[in-house]
C-alpha cells in the first residue's frame, strides 16, 4: 500500500509541477495574473509530496519490501542498516528520486527567500523553476520509476547493494553532488527569467549571487567526496582519473567558478552582463550533460547503473530542448544588454576576465577529452583513451597561470590600480614565493624534468598567494576596517585553493608507490620506513568475508598497524578490495592487498602520498569560503528591508 | 557588438548536436583508412622498456609478422585488452611488440609484473614522438606487420575477439601462406 501512496504521490508532484510552470511564466498574461499567488502554496505542496514519495522509498528499503523491484535490486535483508538507507539512491531509479527532491528543495528555499524580488520577476523564476521539474519527474515516472513492482514472483532476497556503493563516501556523495548540480538551475532560473521578463540591469545577478555560491559549494565538496571516495575504495590509491563521470560533474563546477566570479564583477561594476548571463546557462546546461552522461548508460563504469536507451533519449531530448530554447532565448534578447564601464589590463575586472577565460579554456578542454572518446565510440563502437596525458598537457599550465594571476587578485582594484601600489604590495608575497621557491627546488629538482619544475612552480606560486592574501587582511584590520564576510569568503576560499594546488603538486611528484610480493614476514624500506607483514587471516563481517591483512610500519620510532581487506560479498560473490590507510596532515601510508600468489605470498601495494590530504583538505576550505560568503551582511539587510512592506501588505 | 553574434552559443550547440547526430548515423563507413596502411613501419630510435640504455630501430621488427601494441598504464581499455593479448599469444604463437605509450617506464614494468606480460619486449615512448610518426589518437592502438616490416592492418582501440576473427587473422593466415611459400619454393 505504501508503495503506491509513493507512486500516487510523484505523480501528484508532477501534475503540480506542470500546473507551476503554466502559472508562473504564464503569470504575465492579464488571464493568469490574477492566480499566481497560490503559487508558494504550491512550492509547499510538490516539497511535500516528492519527500514524502522518498520517506516511503526509505520505509521500502529499511523493511526489505522485495516487493518492489527497486528495492530487490539494490539492498539485501543482510546489509547494515544504515547501508539500507543509502541504498535509497545508491541505483539509477532511487537517485533520481533523490535529484526530484532537492529540485523541490530548492524551490521551496527560493519561495521563502525572494520576498524581496518584485513579483512578476519572482513568480517567473519559480514557474521557470518548475518547468525543469516536469522534465525531471516526467522521466522518474514514465522510464525510471522506482516504485515498480515485482508482483505475483516476489524474491525471497535482494540482490544486494553494489559492494563499492557500501561505504559511508558514497552515502554522502550523490546528495551533496545533486545539491550543486540541482542548485545551478536557480542561477539559471533567474538569468532566464531576467531575459523573459528583460530586466537586463545587474539586479538579477545581485539576487543570484548567494544562490550560486551555495550551490558552487556543495557541488565543491560533492567533488571531493568522489575522489576521497575512489581515492580509498578503489583500491589503486589513486584519486583522480579523468574518468567521463568525474569529468561530468568537474565541468559543471569550472563554468559555476567561472559565474561565481563574473557575477561579482557583474554586480560591482555592470561588466560583463550579457556574458554572465550565458555562464548561468552553461552552468546548469552542463549539470543536465552531466546527468546525461552518467545516467544514461552512455558509460560503462561504477557509475552507469543502468543501461537503457529510453532514458538516454529521454535526457537527450530534454537537454537539447532546455539548451536550444535557452540558447535561443539568449540570442533574441541578450544584446540590449551593454556595459559602458571601461576598466584598464592591470584592474580587478580585467583579472576577473581572464580567470573566466582560463576557467572556460579549462571546461573546453574537459568537454572535448570527455565528448571525443564517446562520440568515437559511437561512431565505430570501439572504446579509446585520451588519459591523463591530454589532460595534463592542458590542465597543469593553465592551473599555473590561475595560481600566478591569484597571486595578484588580492592587490589589484576595480577599474585600475597604480603601478606603485602594485609595487609595493607584491614585494613581500615575491620574497616569501621565492625562499619557499627554492627550498621546493632543492627538495623536488633532484629529478630536472618538466612535471617537477610545474611541482615547484605550483609549491611557489601557492606560498605568494597565500602571502598575499594575509598581507591584504592584515593591512585590512590594521586600518580598522572590519573585513565582511563575503570579503573573508574570497579569502578563505583563495587559501583553500592554494592548498589544493600544493596538495595535487607533492602528492604527485612525491608518492612512493610500490607494487610487491610479500610472504609473511616479509620487511620492506620505503621512505625510511619498515613495513612488515605479518600475515593474512579471514574476518567475518556483517554481508562479507574476508582476509585481513597484518601490516605494521615503524614510522619515527612508533608502529602503527594496517589492516587491509580482501572481502567476497555473499550476495552477489563480488570481490573487492580495502585499503587500509594511516591518514595524516602531512602523509598518508596506503596499503591494499591484491592477490594471493605461490607459497603463501600476497601481491601487496604499499604507497606513500605526501600531502595528499590537502587536495581535500582545500577543497573542503574553498566551500567553506563559499559558505561563508553566503552569510555576508549585505544579503540578510535585502531580507529584513523587504520583509517590511510584505508583512504590511499582510496586515492590509 | 552585432546583434547576430549572440546567436554564436546557439550555433556552437547546434553544430555540436549535428554532428554527433550524424556521426553516431554514419557507423564504421566513417573510419578513414589509416594512410599508413601499405607502407613500411616508420622508422625509428626507442630504448627498451627492460633496459634504458639499449637503442633499438625498425629493423628489430622485420623477418616475422607480428603486432604492434601501443599501450600505456593509465588507459584503462589497455588493461581490458591485456587479457586477450595473452591469449593471442598462447593460442595464435603470435608475437606481439609493445610500446609503452606517454608513460613513467617504472609504472609501465610494474604493471607487466603484475598482470603478466604478452610481450616478447617493449620499446619506450616517453613523449609520444614515435606515436605521432604513428598517427596514434590514443591508446590502445595495434598494428599487424608482414615480415618485410609493411603496416597490414592498423587498429584504433582495443584488439578483441571480433576484431581478430574479421579483421587480423584472415590477413595473418594469408602472410603466412606467403612466407611459406617463399621460403619453400
Amino acid at each position: 500500500m505504501s508503495v503506491e501512496l509513493g507512486h500516487f504521490s510523484i505523480i501528484l508532484a508532477f501534475v503540480l509541477a506542470i500546473a507551476m510552470a503554466v502559472l508562473g511564466i504564464g503569470s504575465r498574461t492579464r488571464l493568469l495574473a490574477g492566480s499566481a499567488y497560490v503559487l508558494p502554496l504550491l512550492v509547499v505542496g510538490q516539497f511535500v509530496f516528492t519527500g514524502l514519495a522518498f520517506g516511503l522509498l526509505v520505509l521500502a528499503f529499511a523493511e526489505d519490501n522485495f516487493s518492489v523491484r527497486y528495492v530487490a535490486q539494490h539492498s539485501n535483508s543482510l546489509l547494515p542498516t544504515a547501508y539500507k538507507l543509502g541504498a535509497t539512491w545508491g541505483g539509477h531509479e532511487g537517485s533520481f528520486l533523490l535529484w526530484v527532491l532537492i529540485m523541490a528543495g530548492w524551490m521551496l528555499a527560493v519561495s521563502w527567500r525572494s520576498a524581496h524580488l518584485p513579483t512578476l520577476f519572482r513568480h517567473t523564476v519559480i514557474g521557470v523553476m518548475a518547468l525543469m521539474n516536469v522534465g525531471f519527474l516526467a522521466f522518474l515516472i514514465f522510464t525510471s520509476n522506482p516504485f515498480q513492482r515485482n508482483v505475483p514472483f516476489v524474491p525471497a532476497d535482494g540482490a544486494d547493494l553494489n559492494p563499492l556503493l557500501q561505504d559511508f563516501g558514497l552515502i554522502v556523495h550523490p546528495p551533496m553532488l545533486y545539491i550543486g548540480y540541482v542548485g545551478f538551475s536557480v542561477a539559471f532560473a533567474f538569468a532566464i527569467a531576467a531575459l523573459i521578463s528583460g530586466r537586463l540591469d545587474t539586479a538579477w545577478a545581485r539576487w543570484s549571487r548567494p544562490w550560486t555560491n551555495m550551490a558552487w559549494a556543495f557541488l565543491t565538496v560533492g567533488i571531493a567526496l568522489g575522489s576521497w571516495w575512489a581515492y580509498y575504495e578503489l583500491g589503486w590509491g589513486g584519486w583522480w582519473f579523468w574518468d567521463p563521470v568525474e569529468n561530468a560533474s568537474f565541468m559543471p563546477w569550472l563554468a559555476g567558478t567561472a559565474l561565481v566570479h563574473s557575477l561579482a564583477a557583474t554586480e560591482k561594476r555592470g561588466v560583463f552582463k550579457s556574458w554572465t548571463l550565458l555562464l548561468a546557462i552553461v552552468a546548469f546546461s552542463l549539470s543536465l550533460l552531466g546527468a546525461f552522461i552518467v545516467r544514461s548508460g552512455v558509460l560503462t563504469s561504477v557509475h552507469a547503473f543502468a543501461v537503457d536507451p529510453e532514458r538516454g533519449v529521454f535526457i537527450l531530448a530534454f537537454l537539447v530542448l532546455v539548451v536550444g530554447g535557452s540558447f535561443t532565448l539568449y540570442g533574441v534578447r541578450a544584446w540590449q544588454l551593454k556595459s559602458r564601464t571601461t576598466f584598464t589590463w592591470f584592474s580587478r575586472d580585467s583579472f576577473i576576465l581572464q580567470n573566466n577565460i582560463i576557467f572556460v579554456v579549462s571546461l573546453a578542454v574537459v568537454l572535448l577529452g570527455t565528448l571525443l572518446p564517446l562520440g568515437y565510440e559511437g561512431v565505430t563502437g570501439d572504446k579509446l583513451s585520451v588519459g591523463k596525458p591530454y589532460f595534463n598537457l592542458f590542465f597543469v599550465p593553465l592551473m599555473l597561470m590561475l595560481s600566478a594571476l591569484l597571486v595578484m587578485a588580492p592587490v589589484v582594484n576595480w577599474k585600475r590600480t597604480e603601478a606603485d601600489r602594485l609595487r609595493e604590495r607584491l614585494r613581500w608575497p615575491c620574497i616569501t614565493a621565492g625562499v619557499v621557491g627554492v627550498a621546493a627546488a632543492i627538495t623536488l629538482l633532484d629529478r630536472f624534468d618538466v612535471p617537477r619544475i610545474a611541482a615547484v612552480l605550483a609549491v611557489l606560486l601557492a606560498t605568494g598567494v597565500v602571502t598575499s592574501h594575509l598581507l591584504d587582511l592584515g593591512q585590512k584590520l590594521r586600518q580598522g576596517h572590519r573585513p565582511s564576510l563575503g570579503y573573508l569568503g574570497m579569502f578563505t576560499a583563495h587559501i583553500g585553493f592554494a592548498m589544493s594546488v600544493v596538495g595535487v603538486a607533492l602528492a604527485v611528484e612525491l608518492s612512493s608507490e610500490k607494487d610487491l610480493a610479500m610472504r609473511p614476514g616479509a620487511e620492506v624500506e620505503q621512505y625510511g620506513r619498515t613495513i612488515r607483514f605479518v600475515g593474512v587471516e579471514e574476518v567475518q563481517g556483517p554481508n562479507y568475508v574476508a582476509q585481513a591483512g597484518h601490516f605494521i610500519v615503524h614510522e619515527n620510532g612508533r608502529d602503527i598497524v594496517l589492516r587491509p581487506e580482501k572481502r567476497r560479498y555473499m550476495a552477489g560473490g563480488n570481490l573487492m578490495t580495502e585499503a587500509a590507510i594511516d591518514a595524516g596532515f602531512f602523509r598518508d601510508i596506503y596499503i591494499s592487498l591484491g592477490e594471493p600468489i605461490e607459497e603463501g605470498g600476497w601481491a601487496v601495494r604499499v604507497h606513500i602520498k605526501p600531502f595528499v590530504r590537502w587536495i581535500w583538505l582545500g577543497a573542503v576550505i574553498m566551500a567553506l569560503g563559499g559558505g561563508l560568503a553566503i552569510l555576508d551582511r549585505r544579503y540578510r539587510r535585502i531580507r529584513t528591508r523587504a520583509a517590511i512592506p510584505a508583512g504590511m501588505a499582510g496586515a492590509l | 557588438m552585432n546583434r547576430m553574434s549572440f546567436f554564436v552559443p546557439l550555433a556552437i550547440f547546434m553544430v555540436i548536436i549535428g554532428v554527433g547526430l550524424v556521426g553516431f548515423q554514419l557507423g564504421d563507413r566513417a573510419v578513414l583508412p589509416s594512410p599508413l596502411v601499405g607502407k613500411p613501419f616508420p622508422s625509428f630510435s626507442a630504448p627498451r622498456l627492460d633496459q634504458d640504455d639499449v637503442l633499438v630501430d625498425q629493423s628489430v621488427l622485420l623477418g616475422r609478422p607480428l603486432l604492434v601494441n601501443v599501450w600505456a598504464t593509465w588507459c584503462p581499455t589497455c588493461k581490458a585488452e591485456h587479457e586477450f593479448l595473452e591469449t593471442l599469444k598462447e593460442r595464435e604463437g603470435l608475437e606481439i611488440v609493445g610500446i609503452v605509450y606517454k608513460d613513467d617506464p617504472a609504472a609501465a614494468q610494474r604493471w607487466l609484473d603484475l598482470y603478466g606480460d604478452p610481450y616478447s619486449f617493449n620499446l619506450q615512448d616517453r613523449d609520444g614522438r614515435l606515436g605521432v610518426e604513428l598517427g596514434v589518437y590514443g591508446a590502445p592502438e595495434s598494428f599487424l606487420l608482414d615480415a618485410a616490416g609493411n603496416i597490414v592492418y592498423k587498429r584504433v582501440g582495443d584488439v578483441n575477439e571480433r576484431v581478430w576473427a574479421e579483421e587480423m587473422a584472415p590477413r595473418l593466415e594469408k602472410m603466412r601462406l606467403a612466407q611459406m611459400e617463399a621460403t619453400g619454393s
